[in-house]
């Protein structure tokens, strides 16, 4: 795609900081020092779980950890609690794994569950916009600040968990992390090996809020007004 | 909008700014919030001055390379599937997005909350081409619909009270609810939400652009700018070119040193990260992206003493410290970017002539550069100024006769003895208890908004000679 009035405005930068144009060979240095590699240093993924719970206080979301097993039943409850009828997820082979389209089956005289279909292009928005609850499974959990990272591809669409009401994240213990460092780390990995990364990638943390009136904390602003997440062990 | 917010003088907007109880108070009280929470988490992490140093060593070490980083972002971004454009001007950039306006023939663009776009007044470049601009930040929507400008970088509406904000509602959008925040923020989600699905352009800003993989980073707590990219088949990023990190590790860091010093939260509820043009098959995401690389003056601080004032991340930290904000908020300083750092930049941009108050309106304590998570110097920058306003000659004449005053005055022991010894019988009808509450002449400008010691008639070095008399009790 097109690069327009680079040459001249980059050369100019040059001659301000008056050098030639590097184009090449730039290298980051060694940083002197590196703190965020020694939060939560070490700590087990049973800790991180602990760490992530306190946080949810922080950032409003209501925090449940199950099994496998009893991930049907935590679904239900928090499904009922939102008044959730109409819900939209994306489509994703640990729904199957997990035994979650088995409990979607058992609830289908209750529960209306559209996954998301590439295929149906925008009529998918237009369903997510109507939704009572977006469900997304967490790729990559960052226990300090209680967020779930949603690598957003063509089955995974953004507006999941940004469109509806409610917002739902399963987040399977195996995928937390300390911080966000090292899901920055994965990804900057990936690409320096000629892995692209994903058009959208969104690190959501609880649900939306806004302290722009008088500074009042008010939970519930453009993306979902409520967000539980469901630790499964 | 630019830079510079309208006409009105230095003084009237300080004596405007002060007499504003609302304004004083909300001010107060969200420095103290901001302040608090930035502290909590610095103490928190323990180790906060390596964070801030790492900042500082991320922050020199890219604007070092910027000409370096700004290619690979270029090529990374047009690789992905997005047009870049460089503009050097307001005008060229606005001009860019004019035309892919004109070309979409769009009639409604929703904007992600931008400092850089309010700086080059792109709003109204649009609206000249007949677009329909809907700002959806909470805090800009309120300014918009009221024709306000912000006050604050992160809280742009703090000056506005719910009943104001109430009655713009019910004036502009035909609201009937409460002043309760909760409703208001309802009723804004209901309006906006229409906006979002009707728009065919979405405008954002930039926090970081990442150059490794051409990807910008944008950070928010209401979901807005999730939305201006999600939606819209045309996406356009404009990002004030010094505004780029290295690689995803740079921006996490910088990320977390933002969301920490400008509102003490560790991650804010949404950080996104949005790359070229959507793939084949995903319905989310812009289908055209375009981004508008900006210097509009930047580059003339580039190579400069002050180019470290460009490591900015634009978290109002030095702005939620700074006992003069506190005092005159944000509209005294008429521009875009108030509080320390706007005094540090705005001159730099726009130049001295319009601006050159703006470095007196400090009191050099230092708490802004302490507070700055990448350790820009903005008081030392702040004293530069000031010398370089007196080598212009265009420093106050107050600021001129006291610098040659004091010189003349304090060189000759003799008549600094007298002075000192009269002052205070010169001031005796405007003292009361000691103290000066409503002083003549220069003493006025402080004895407005504070009481001013009056002279105790002897002086330090005679005070001094007489306790070595009496043996140092007194």
């Amino acid at each position: 795609m097109s690069i327009q009035n680079r040459e001249a405005f980059l050369d100019k930068l040059a001659s301000r900081l008056g050098r030639e144009r590097r184009t090449a060979g730039v290298e980051r240095p060694q940083w002197s020092v590196t703190p965020q590699d020694e939060v939560f240093k070490g700590m087990s993924q049973d800790e991180l779980v602990e760490v992530l719970e306190k946080h949810c206080k922080v950032i409003h979301t209501d925090f449940k950890r199950t099994d496998r097993d009893g991930l049907a039943k935590v679904l239900n409850e928090t499904l009922e609690a939102y008044e959730g009828k109409l819900i939209i997820t994306s489509k994703d082979a640990r729904y199957q794994e997990y035994g979650v389209n088995e409990f979607f089956e058992e609830q289908k005289d209750q529960l209306d569950v559209h996954v998301w279909e590439a295929a149906l292009g925008k009529e998918n928005q237009k369903i997510a916009e109507r939704a009572d609850v977006g469900i997304v499974f967490s790729d990559i959990t960052l226990a300090e600040s209680g967020t779930v990272t949603s690598f957003n591809t063509k089955d995974n669409g953004r507006s999941i968990s940004l469109l509806p009401r409610t917002f739902i994240a399963i987040i399977p213990k195996s995928t937390l992390v300390p911080r966000m460092t090292q899901a920055a780390r994965h990804i900057h990995q990936a690409q320096a090996n000629g892995e692209d990364v994903p058009s959208y990638v969104s690190f959501i943390t609880g649900p939306s809020n806004s302290a722009d009136i008088e500074m009042n904390l008010i939970v519930g602003v453009h993306g979902p007004v409520k967000a539980t997440y469901i630790v499964v062990d | 909008m630019s830079i510079k917010i309208g006409e009105v003088p230095y003084k009237e907007r300080i004596q405007k700014g002060i007499k504003d109880d609302f304004m004083r108070q909300a001010v107060s009280s969200a420095q103290g919030r901001f302040r608090t929470g930035r502290i909590t988490q610095a103490e928190e992490l323990g180790n906060w001055e390596d964070w801030r140093d790492l900042g500082e060593e991320i922050r020199t070490h890219t604007l070092e390379n910027l000409d370096y980083y700004l290619q690979q972002l270029s090529e990374q971004v047009s690789r992905r599937g997005g047009h870049v454009f460089f503009a050097e001007t307001a005008e060229e950039a606005n001009q860019y997005v004019k035309d892919i306006i004109l070309k979409k023939q769009a009639k409604k663009v929703v904007k992600a909350k931008s400092m850089v776009t309010e700086e080059i007044g792109l709003n109204k470049a649009l609206e000249e081409v007949g677009a329909e601009v809907v700002e959806s930040d909470l805090g800009e929507w309120i300014l918009q619909l009221d024709e306000d400008p912000p006050s604050h970088i992160v809280t742009p509406a703090l000056h506005k009270n719910k009943q104001q904000i109430r009655e713009t509602f019910a004036k502009k959008k035909g609201y009937t609810g409460s002043d309760t925040p909760e409703e208001l923020a309802a009723f804004a989600r209901e309006q906006l939400r229409q906006d979002f699905l009707a728009a065919d352009v979405g405008v954002t800003g930039c926090n970081f652009a990442i150059a490794e993989s051409g990807s910008i980073t944008l950070v928010t707590n209401e979901g807005n700018a999730e939305m201006v990219t999600a939606l819209p088949d045309t996406v356009i990023t404009v990002m004030g070119m010094e505004r780029i990190v290295p690689t995803w590790e740079e921006m996490e860091v910088l990320v977390s040193l933002l969301t920490r010093a400008a509102v003490g939260q560790k991650l804010t509820s949404y950080i996104t990260a949005l790359t070229g043009a959507r793939l084949d098959e995903e319905v989310d995401g812009p289908e055209e992206f375009h981004l508008v690389v900006v210097d509009n003056g930047r580059s003339k601080i580039l190579g400069t003493e002050f180019q470290s004032a460009l490591h900015c991340i634009r978290c109002a930290a030095c702005i939620n410290a700074c006992p003069v904000y506190r005092h005159i908020g944000g509209h005294a300083y008429n521009s875009i970017y108030p509080g320390p750092i706007g005094a540090v930049i705005t001159p730099l941009l726009e130049g001295y002539e319009d601006h050159k108050e703006l470095p007196y309106a400090s009191t050099l304590c230092a708490a802004c550069t302490e507070a700055c998570p990448v350790k820009i110097p903005l008081h030392e920058h702040l004293i530069r100024h000031r010398q370089i306003i007196v080598e212009k000659n265009m420093a106050p004449t107050a600021e001129k006769l006291m610098m040659k005053g004091f010189a003349a005055w304090g060189s000759n022991p003799s008549i600094y003895n007298m002075s000192a010894k009269m002052a205070k019988p010169a001031l005796g009808p405007w003292t009361k208890d000691g103290m000066i509450e409503n002083g003549p002449g220069p003493l006025k400008a402080w004895t407005d908004v504070r009481d001013f010691y009056a002279p105790q008639g002897q002086s330090f070095r005679s005070w001094f000679k007489q306790r070595q008399k009496d043996g140092g009790s007194k």
